[in-house]
């Protein structure tokens, strides 16, 4: 190449993952949800799944109807969609706020109990990615205030329905597993069955609110 | 239902496959499937059915199975010695078998799964759009086991029109694999992605459907610290902190923390679904 001169890197950096897929570098998570909203709706053309990660979107392709090269133009060329203006209905999720560490939580956020709960179900929550296990969605949207870190010894045993809090994420436990979330509190609301389709009440953008139940 | 499988020995693992469950990653779930899909897409094609009907996977032999009624079958993949009846019977070919009859698998010589269709396909229920067991999640119809009945179901596409498909035979040595570079080899030395491309790595036999564990001069990290979970593919060369890569087959986790160094090639995936614990791989830049 004639003149050597420092390029700048093109973002988002669009990385080699096979001859069927490639791995979307972002910076944040806020980022990668934007964009993975905005590539979902609709899929460019050959693409076949977006896997949303904490940093990352793995956009899988058929080889046989586009390349790396359209991928990461295609990529490049979406323009993020802002987190006000995600589509489709906010999933209402009924929680009973008794968990093992509410208190904890309140403690480790120098808040009483009552304004844990308070701030939880004031927030619109969105779903990142999905991961851990079948149907479990790491929720973003998470006030400040609540960024508590994991148990330090994980429960061998966490209940299905268990919602929890972890870092900058809140979320539910889809089936009985084991788990280091914070617990603060259950639901009734069924979050994964094989015989729905698409079998998770959860998947990557869709919204949530946590609505106060008794006791 | 067009009669069934009466499975007499299950062998050390068979399991029904089609060609999984696409489109469910970002749930959590995995694709799954069979873990040849070369062999396993013949084999259907030889006994008439749809190219995904589902079918079994039988590792490293020892299946028996009887058919309840006439049907034709198709054996393809790892050439292990199949008896019907004590009759001899060949590779990729249709085979008609009567009602009642014993069709036996013995040891394959060289390659790992060996698919087993019959006319009109495995009709177990599907879970999540496919009948697929993942070992990994636990989704799909169990693993097989001594004693079990499997419905035969009736969706056929055609009749089989060919004596016998050619197959070119499975490497007895070494396996040369192509790879695509990334997306993490910039976390490793040089010299570890040089090591990878120059020297030979062995499957061990902590391999399964999820991924061949390997062996060989450990890969070094050029940079520390950790890498937040990312999408994996299936042929993922994922390299753990020891050093040891992992190449993730069919029933690989949807996402994963250790970076990936190089990802095998789709036309390449069947071979390496066919690598035996003590198969040297070999990996090569794709061209």
């Amino acid at each position: 190449m004639a003149g050597e001169r420092d390029e700048a890197p093109v973002k988002p950096r669009v990385l080699p993952c096979g001859d069927a897929a490639v791995l979307v570098e972002l910076d944040s998570l806020e980022e990668v949800v934007g964009l993975a909203a905005a590539l979902a709706d609709p899929l460019p053309p050959g693409v076949t799944e977006l896997v949303p990660a904490a940093r990352t979107i793995l956009v899988r392709y058929d080889p046989a109807r586009t390349d790396r090269d359209a991928v990461a133009r295609a990529v490049r060329e979406r323009p993020p969609r802002p987190p006000g203006e995600r589509a489709g209905e906010v999933v209402e999720i009924p929680v009973v706020y008794d968990g093992p560490d509410l208190d904890e939580v309140a403690a480790l956020a120098g808040l009483s109990p009552e304004e844990v709960v308070a701030l939880h179900t004031s927030g619109e929550y969105v779903v990142a990615f999905c991961g851990f296990a079948p149907g479990f969605g790491y929720l973003t949207g998470l006030d400040p205030r609540l960024h508590v870190p994991r148990r330090s010894t994980p429960r061998t045993r966490v209940p299905a329905g268990a919602v929890g809090l972890a870092g900058e994420f809140t979320g539910v436990y889809p089936r009985e597993s084991p788990g280091g979330w914070q617990l603060i509190g259950r639901t009734e609301r069924r979050l994964f069955d094989l015989a729905w389709d698409p079998p998770a009440l959860l998947r990557p953008g869709t919204r949530v609110r946590f609505v106060r139940e008794g006791a | 239902m067009a009669g069934e499988i009466e499975v007499l020995k299950a062998g050390p693992l068979t399991t029904v496959q089609d060609l999984g469950r696409p489109g469910y990653a970002d749930l959590g779930i995995g694709e799954s499937g069979a873990a040849d899909r070369r062999s396993f897409t013949l084999a259907n094609r030889l006994v008439g059915n749809a190219e995904g009907a589902a079918a079994l996977e039988c590792t490293l032999g020892g299946l028996a199975v009887r058919f309840t009624r006439h049907t034709t079958v198709a054996l393809t993949g790892a050439p292990a010695p199949a008896r019907l009846d004590g009759r001899p019977v060949g590779l990729n070919a249709p085979v008609q078998v009567a009602a009642g009859q014993v069709l036996r698998l013995g040891l394959p010589a060289v390659g790992l799964r060996t698919y087993l269709a019959v006319r009109g396909g495995v009709a177990v229920p599907p879970v999540a759009g496919s009948r697929s067991c993942d070992l990994l999640s636990g989704i799909g119809p169990a693993v097989l086991r001594d004693g079990d009945r499997l419905p035969v179901g009736d969706e056929t596409v055609g009749l089989p029109v060919v004596d016998v498909a050619p197959v070119p035979p499975l490497p007895a040595g070494e396996m040369v694999l192509r790879v695509v570079l990334g997306p993490r080899h910039d976390w490793f030395t040089p010299a570890a992605v040089a090591t990878l491309l120059g020297e030979p790595y062995e499957v061990t036999s902590e391999s399964n459907r999820i991924g061949a564990r390997l062996h060989g001069p450990p890969l070094d990290r050029a940079r520390e610290g950790e890498l937040p979970s990312e999408g994996m593919v299936t042929g993922a060369l994922q390299v753990p902190p020891s050093g040891q890569p992992v190449l993730f087959l069919a029933d690989h986790p949807v996402t994963g923390g250790y970076p990936v160094i190089g990802v095998v090639v789709s036309a390449d995936i069947p071979l390496a679904a066919q690598a035996r614990p003590g198969q040297r791989l070999r990996f090569q830049v794709a061209r």
